[in-house]
């Protein structure tokens, strides 16, 4: 090989080795003792792997006041997210139809309009949103976190089946109509058998984001209806006691774990997502 | 996975009519004629309505709130910008705000150089892209809160990277910018740009791949060498990619909220402080809804200014025909 070739594959594995260091540190780190841990340094190879950290951090671990560790609010987020990814997907995609297919005045308007919702800081809408969710008693439980991620997740899903659906043909719809296929007939029959595609990139984009999100769960998420990623950011901030880096690292990896696996299964689609979204901005 | 900019309309309405609504020629009744002219509508009302109530109607409530004296509760009389000169007049505020600048000023530049030199990188037809792809990119599957604990530990000056040094043999390493108030806020570029530079990278290499080949062909006729060729044909007709790629990297810092708090929390003190986090302890934790409301106005602010003159920028380039 040529020697440019050489250092460019060189290079290129520097750099992925740099990407890798941290999840590689956050494991070994999360097999080893805490003397392992002071003893040794952050890139040793641990010695003597042992899984009490991570059944610590799994069931045993103290977050803020409770010391029940990441399970519950990793069903938590089970909870939140689930529903949530599947009814913000199936209104996108109803919305995406209507958009790309069933033009009517004002409809590009209303597109931006709708769109907007995916520039904003949500900052700017939370101190209404909290005091709407108290109004409404759901303040502090799952079913108000659902609610707050389908009505932000709206916007991109609106807009990744819009984008999909203008793929369709025209003919294909009009043709439909012309035989006397109503709105929804066609979108049984026509629109949605085209629709796997997109509806795996709106699954595991909206799963994604809904899974990662922190703001809306620290606010809205009360005791009771915490997600993982603020338990976690709960852990890993306790200033009492001494720091048991091999339980936040387990834990850490405990709450990216669903994420990771989707990207490994199914990592086409999460690309497709987030270049989707990119074109959003 | 084209990284076409939106333009509002999107590029396949612009040419071909639609018929916005049509009659079906066949359907006989009239009521399968009104319901297809009325039931689009139906469906997508209740979209609109949750955008100008959730979206526009709380926009303007957080305007309203900032222009009241709320503290724990929220009062509704108007009274004038007295929290915005409070918010200015705080030393806080303005840490945050720098921290904001300096945090969006190399967030971005990084991961633009990172993102755009693997790309041009990987563009060279290597083996196992794919993979290094991968790798690249799996960081963006994790949620800040992870990445800023990942980066907590190692940057953690007694046990992480500089007493990894120190066992290397490098006696006088030191690396503690993470409790350093000085420093502490280029530790959140570096936790940053690790996680989205491989997206930076993916959108790129996107942008790369559907450059015209016969143009660079030509250019290779020509004699033109490889960086030339990137430098005066491949980089240039990346323009509107590097519009999608500033978009998202502006957005992504002026909202960084959950990176800073897995990471230092805004700490040591408030050194690493940014106008996310400064709303969130102002309305949550310190009750001061009207300040908090204010902060968050000049943050929607700030998106605005990055985001309107981006996006201006980038349709009028569209208009004129990349």
């Amino acid at each position: 090989m040529a020697p440019g070739r050489l250092m460019l594959y060189a290079l290129l594995v520097l750099v992925a080795l740099y990407y890798l260091a941290p999840l590689y540190v956050m494991l070994t780190t999360s097999v080893k003792s805490l003397d392992e841990i002071r003893q040794g340094n952050l890139l040793d190879f641990p010695l003597a792997p042992t899984g009490a950290a991570w059944s610590k951090a799994w069931s045993a671990a103290c977050t803020g006041v409770r010391c029940e560790g990441l399970a519950p609010y990793f069903w938590n987020s089970m909870r939140m997210a689930i529903p949530a990814v599947l009814i913000s997907s199936l209104i996108g995609s109803v919305n995406g139809y209507v958009l790309a297919h069933w033009r009517f005045p004002g409809h590009n308007v209303v597109f931006t309009a709708l769109m907007v919702g995916c520039f904003i800081p949500f900052q700017v809408v939370i101190l209404p949103m909290a005091r709407l969710l108290g109004m409404a008693g759901l303040a502090n439980t799952t079913t108000g976190l659902v609610l707050v991620h389908i009505i932000y997740g709206i916007a991109f899903t609106t807009l990744f089946f819009r984008n999909y659906y203008v793929t369709v043909p025209d003919e294909l719809v009009n043709a439909a109509r012309i035989d006397g296929a109503g709105f929804f007939l066609i979108y049984r029959r026509i629109i949605f058998p085209l629709s796997l595609p997109i509806f795996m990139v709106s699954f595991i984009w909206q799963f994604t984001q809904i899974w990662n999100d922190f703001l809306f769960g620290v606010v809205f998420g009360g005791a009771d209806a915490q997600p993982v990623t603020v338990a976690l950011n709960n852990l890993v901030n306790t200033s009492t006691g001494v720091t048991e880096y091999n339980v936040n690292m387990a834990a850490a990896i405990i709450a990216a774990l669903p994420t990771l696996a989707i990207y490994l299964v199914a990592g086409k689609y999460f690309v497709r997502g987030l270049t989707a979204g990119a074109v959003k901005g | 996975m084209s990284a076409t900019p939106l333009n509002a309309a999107g590029p396949r309405t612009a040419g071909g009519a639609r018929p916005s609504v049509r009659p079906p020629v066949q359907s006989g009744s009239r009521f399968g004629a009104l319901a297809d002219a009325w039931l689009p509508r139906l469906v997508l009302s209740p979209t609109i309505i949750a955008s100008l109530v959730f979206v526009y109607g709380f926009i303007a409530l957080t305007a309203w709130l900032s222009l009241t004296e709320s503290r724990m509760m929220p009062k509704f009389e108007l009274a004038g910008f007295g929290q915005y000169e409070r918010l200015f007049e705080l030393d806080r505020w303005w840490t945050a705000a720098a921290n904001l600048g300096i945090f969006g000023a190399l967030f971005i530049l990084f991961c633009l150089a990172i993102g755009l030199g693997l790309a041009i990188l990987l563009d060279q037809r290597i083996r196992h892209e794919g993979a290094l792809r991968a790798i690249y990119l799996y960081p963006m599957a994790l949620s800040f809160i992870v990445t800023g604990a990942a980066w907590k530990w190692i940057l953690n000056p007694g046990l992480g990277l500089e007493k990894m040094m120190h066992d290397w043999g490098f006696a006088n390493f030191t690396f503690d910018w993470l409790v350093d108030p000085d420093m502490a806020i280029y530790t959140v570029v570096i936790a940053g740009v690790w996680q989205s530079s491989g997206f930076v990278m993916a959108l790129f290499l996107a942008g790369l791949r559907s450059v015209d080949d016969s143009i660079i062909k030509a250019a290779m006729v020509d004699g033109a060498s490889l960086p030339t060729i990137y430098r005066r044909i491949v980089i240039p007709s990346l323009r509107p990619v590097f519009f999608s790629v500033l978009l998202v990297l502006a957005h992504i810092a002026i909202k960084s909220f959950d990176l800073v708090m897995a990471l230092t929390a805004g700490g040591p003190g408030t050194s690493s402080d940014v106008p996310a986090i400064f709303m969130y302890q102002f309305s949550f934790t310190r009750g001061q809804l009207g300040l908090g409301a204010a902060s968050a106005m000049m943050m929607l602010a700030t998106v605005l200014a990055v985001l309107v003159p981006l996006m201006y920028l980038e349709t009028k380039g569209a208009r004129h025909g990349r």
